[in-house]
């Protein structure tokens, strides 16, 4: 064995890079492979809640209490990935005063501030909350996003020296004398790098250690060593509205069940969500019932939200876990806990553990008590400084210095960059030259795309995520041709990306937000939908490219009026223009 | 315009209805051919317009046919394409020869556009890099027609994301185009703001306006002219945004061309689109010239009448004007201009509820593909020979409504490329049969 452990980890959502971070910052060597872009799997799907414990304050109250002490280190850890709008837990006339009273007791037995208020009281606070709801515990949820703090993880964990292949899915685990040994990925060839990739081919990976992160695939890793890892994924929508119709995280105080919270988040409000079993993480149908369900349940909470717009759906997939004895017919009743399956104690697999089950809230934790287990095996007793340690973007900060006259930025452009940039928004802000804004719709300019581009290379999925750039109403449709052109010619890491390069993450792009949107073709969204059809196809010709098509026959067309050996003459013809013989 | 009272049903008081022969409702480029259409007949026109319409999202070209409903083309006749079109097609309702004889009349009443001279289509190049099929241009992209075989220089705005004119001349190279083309980008001469509008550009170009460059107060377009000339080679054209000035882009354009020794082109536009406000004003004034009334701002409402639509009304800062004509052209648009409307169940047209065939299932409205074949891009109205909204059964809604533009079911304007030219030809053969009732 090497004298630093090298510690291989696979999955790029939260739980991954969490324990990619914790371990860098450990001192031991790190690579980390994800088969998509980072947040790829549940962590770019899921509402954006940051939780305060009271969704779990009556069913699972271990889970409750390690979210309220996650919530604090995440506003302080992460501060610019997080909004803390507050959230209420609000009763319905139909709704039992029993259980109301069940989640107040819970949440104050979990250390969760909770507060009363009256009807009035949470209208007054949320004016768009229906008439009828009697009454409303106030709590502390917030709403983070995972995108940004996924992407500051990767960035302090590569200040770590950890290295992090994006777009490398693992093909097989090396197995030697019984003992898992490394992984094997390919490097998918996509536009240009991808991260710091090594585009093109399969690489082995050796390990001394391996660390399966990769949640609703864990089973799917799992099976290349012959490991029956049963995770249970289960599906669940969200519907994402055009705008914020409240403020705060609104959570329907009964039970359990679908459709019973609506999150705020940056420009938008989301609606969740369902919860079904599904076989394939990869591949489940994403069903209309399920939009239907959260518009019309919802509206019980929020009644505007019928006639409001949606801009997109889009569905993702718990990793849901229980050990095999538990056997719950409902996966509404599976536990939210996390699981460390150590194959070693467990299937006389030597090298390698799983985790699988847990939330996003908890993420950090999830990858503290890991890596302890990590480290654990090399004997190395170093103290986790995730928890203290504020991640890129959320250092020390003034929120307080006039960035719009900085940065010569227009309100509210200037403030919405520094919200998303944080601390770093000297670094990337600051230049001589023009800065226009690129996508209207989430107001982000050049300057902050081009940083996105440093980052994350040709790949413009990896800039949406990263700036919010094509995620508003228009859904990309006035700025997916202005990021290709922001790609195009730009140079990182020694690769300038040429058209070619520039044209296929434009195409991926397109068919990307097109994806999500369907299940909003409806209203003012059709009609943007069509609107944008008409740029894209009508003014841009871009679904009759001739660059990806046959070549045309330039000569045959119109030459113009008045040019040589041109037939006819600028005249305007009146019998509506002579055959020209073409 | 004569005065006629006469009883709203729905405000239950007297009011004086604003009569005209033909009464059209929608101020876009079907709209306006089938004003212009019905007064050139000789009939009293008046057209009601609510929003800005969507000429100003388009890019000034005037297209016919580019491909085929297959996706076959560039087709370098779209006349020829027409006897092979779909029945419900709109060209197939109107015919080969209504679509060359509204041509016609767009020729003669927009005397600022090219291309008639020939049915054969030209290929202009896009802001998005490409080149497309289209039968008219403005004199302002002339110049940069891609069948023209010599060499381009391209040069963008920094501050301008939209035209970025080193990437869209990769493209175009990608393209296979018969000619060289480079792209540039510099910065606008003076200190605008990055945000500045496509009209502050025309304006300092159009008065050659002061700007600072330097310490020293210049004239943009002296300034700008100054910045063009060392990046030219030997090229004899000149393709730029198009912000060639607003009211007088010739003028402008001539400027340039005189000062540069090249010809100089303006690449059709992202809106909102000069090329598009310019040829939106172009049709009011013809509108104006052949005595059709107009005022905008104020959508139609409601109407009476049951086979017959007896009166309109508009709504006015909460009062409702009633407005009665022999004869009305419904030409609120598509889904983008608000002609069509949709909820989660239904697909529907707002001011008479004119039939719009639709699945029950809004997961049939569209295609997995973002460029598949949509439905929703048909969704409109289907007419009759006439262009009479026909109900579910197959009758006219009402004796004297006839529809025009993209408000028509039965094609994807946008896979085609036919919107302008479908625009005109049904607007044009509405107008003119509605003057010709009436009178």
């Amino acid at each position: 064995m090497a004298s630093t452990p090298h510690v291989l980890v696979i999955g790029g959502g939260s739980t991954g890079i969490g324990i990619a971070r914790d371990l860098a910052m450990r001192d031991l060597d790190v690579t980390l492979v994800e088969q998509g872009n980072l947040t790829h799997g549940t962590t770019g799907r899921m509402h954006g809640l940051l939780h305060s414990g009271g969704r779990y304050a009556v069913s699972d109250q271990a889970s409750a209490k390690e979210c309220i002490q996650e919530n604090r280190v995440l506003r302080d850890i992460a501060s610019h990935c997080v909004e803390m709008t507050g959230g209420m837990f609000v009763k319905r006339p139909e709704d039992t005063e029993e259980y109301f009273q069940k989640k107040l007791e819970g949440c104050r037995e979990c250390d969760i501030p909770a507060e009363v208020i009256s009807g009035e009281e949470a209208r007054k606070r949320e004016p768009h909350l229906a008439k009828d709801i009697d009454k409303a515990i106030a709590v502390p949820d917030g709403a983070i996003d995972p995108f940004r703090l996924v992407v500051a993880n990767a960035a302090s964990a590569e200040q770590h020296g950890a290295r992090i292949e994006t777009h490398s899915p693992v093909t097989d685990l090396l197995i030697e004398d019984g003992e898992v040994v490394g992984v094997e990925v390919e490097h998918k060839s996509g536009p240009g790098i991808r991260v710091h990739g090594t585009e093109g081919g399969t690489e082995e990976i050796r390990a001394d250690y391996v660390v399966n992160a990769s949640g609703a695939w864990a089973g799917q890793i799992g099976d290349m060593a012959d490991v029956d890892i049963e995770v249970r994924p289960s599906k669940g929508v969200m519907t994402i509205m055009n705008i914020r119709q409240v403020d705060t995280v609104i959570n329907r105080c009964r039970p359990k069940g679908d459709a019973d919270i609506v999150v705020p988040h940056e420009t938008t409000a989301i609606l969740g969500t369902t919860d079904e079993e599904v076989e394939d993480p990869e591949d489940y149908p994403e069903e209309q019932w399920e939009v239907d369900l959260m518009i019309d349940t919802l509206k019980e909470l929020v009644p505007m939200l019928d006639e409001a717009r949606t801009i997109r759906s889009f569905w993702g997939v718990r990793p849901l876990y229980e050990p095999p004895d538990v056997g719950s017919e409902d996966p509404t009743d599976i536990t939210r806990d996390f699981f460390l399956l150590d194959h070693e104690e467990r299937d006389d697999l030597p090298g390698m553990t799983s985790i699988v089950g847990g939330k996003f809230t908890t993420y950090r934790l999830m990858a503290e008590k890991i890596s302890d287990h990590v480290c654990e095996q090399f004997g190395i007793e170093r103290e986790c400084r995730t928890a203290d340690e504020p991640l890129p973007g959320s250092e020390d900060f003034s929120v307080l210095r006039d960035y719009m006259e900085e940065f010569g930025l227009r309100s509210p452009i200037g403030r919405r960059s520094v919200e998303r940039l944080g601390s770093r928004a000297d670094e990337v802000l600051k230049t001589d030259d023009p800065n226009p804004v690129i996508c209207e719709c989430e107001g982000v300019t050049r300057a902050e795309v081009q940083d996105a581009i440093g980052q994350s290379g040709s790949d413009l999925n990896a800039v949406r995520i990263r700036t919010r750039a094509s995620m508003g109403n228009c859904q990309g449709g006035m700025c997916v041709h202005r990021l290709a052109s922001e790609l195009h010619d730009t140079r990182v890491d020694g690769e300038t990306f040429d058209e070619g390069v520039a044209r296929e993450a434009w195409d991926e792009l397109l068919q990307e937000r097109w994806k999500g949107q369907r299940h909003a073709l409806w209203g003012e969204q059709l009609s943007q939908a069509m609107l944008n059809y008409a740029l894209h196809a009508t003014t841009q010709n871009r679904d009759n490219d001739p660059a990806d098509g046959e070549p045309v026959d330039f000569a045959a067309f119109d030459t113009g009026a008045d040019q040589p050996g041109e037939s006819g003459g600028a005249d305007v013809a009146a019998d509506g223009g002579e055959r020209d013989g073409y | 315009m004569s005065l006629a009272v006469q009883t709203s049903r729905l405000t239950g008081v007297s009011e004086m209805a604003i009569e005209s022969d033909v009464l059209v409702i929608g101020g876009g480029l079907a709209g306006l051919s089938s004003a212009i259409s019905a007064a050139r007949e000789g009939a009293d026109v008046r057209l009601v317009t609510y929003k800005q319409s969507t000429l100003r999202q388009a890019s000034g070209l005037i297209d016919v046919l580019g491909y085929t409903p297959n996706g076959e083309g560039p087709l370098t006749d779209p006349y020829d394409a027409i006897p092979e079109l779909p029945e419900e097609h709109p060209y197939r309702i109107v015919g080969e020869d209504t679509v060359r004889d509204a041509m016609s009349m767009f020729d003669a009443v927009v005397d600022t556009y090219r291309g008639g001279h020939t049915d054969t289509n030209a290929l202009l190049p896009t802001y998005g890099g490409t080149v497309k099929p289209t039968a008219r241009y403005p004199d302002g992209a002339a110049a940069g027609l891609a069948s023209d075989d010599r060499d381009l220089l391209l040069v963008g705005f920094e501050a301008m994301p939209d035209f970025d004119a080193p990437h869209v001349a990769a493209h175009l190279e990608a393209a296979g185009v018969p000619f060289d083309v480079r792209g540039e980008t510099i910065q606008f001469p003076g200190d605008l703001m990055d945000d500045a509008k496509v009209t502050r550009y025309a304006k300092l170009l159009e008065n050659n306006g002061p700007v600072e460059v330097r310490g020293r107060e210049r004239g943009a377009r002296d300034a700008l002219v100054e910045r063009l000339n060392p990046l030219i080679e030997n090229e004899q054209r000149i393709g730029l945004p198009a912000v060639l000035g607003d009211a007088d882009a010739a003028g402008v354009r001539a400027a340039l061309e005189a000062e540069l020794g090249t010809e100089v082109f303006e690449v059709p536009a992202t809106p909102p689109s000069l090329p598009g406000v310019r040829l939106e004003d172009r049709l009011f004034e013809a509108l104006d010239e052949v005595g059709g009334n107009f005022e905008s701002g104020n959508p139609v409402v409601s109407f009476d009448g049951q086979d017959r639509v007896e009166t309109v009304y508009v709504d006015k800062q909460d009062a409702r004007i009633p407005f009665s004509a022999e004869q009305y052209v419904l030409a609120t648009g598509g889904l983008v201009g608000k002609g069509v409307e949709s909820d989660r169940e239904h697909v529907y047209e707002p001011i008479f509820d004119c039939h719009v065939a639709h699945s029950e299932d809004r997961y049939d409205w569209f295609d997995e593909d973002v460029f598949g074949d949509h439905p929703f891009a048909g969704f409109g109205v289907d007419p009759d020979p006439e262009l009479r909204p026909l109900d579910g059964s197959g009758s006219p809604e009402f004796e004297n409504l006839r529809a025009a533009g993209s408000v028509l079911g039965g094609y994807d304007f946008a896979a085609e490329k036919s919107g302008s030219g479908v625009s005109i030809a049904t607007g044009y053969h509405a107008g003119r049969i509605a003057a010709q009732e009436a009178q």
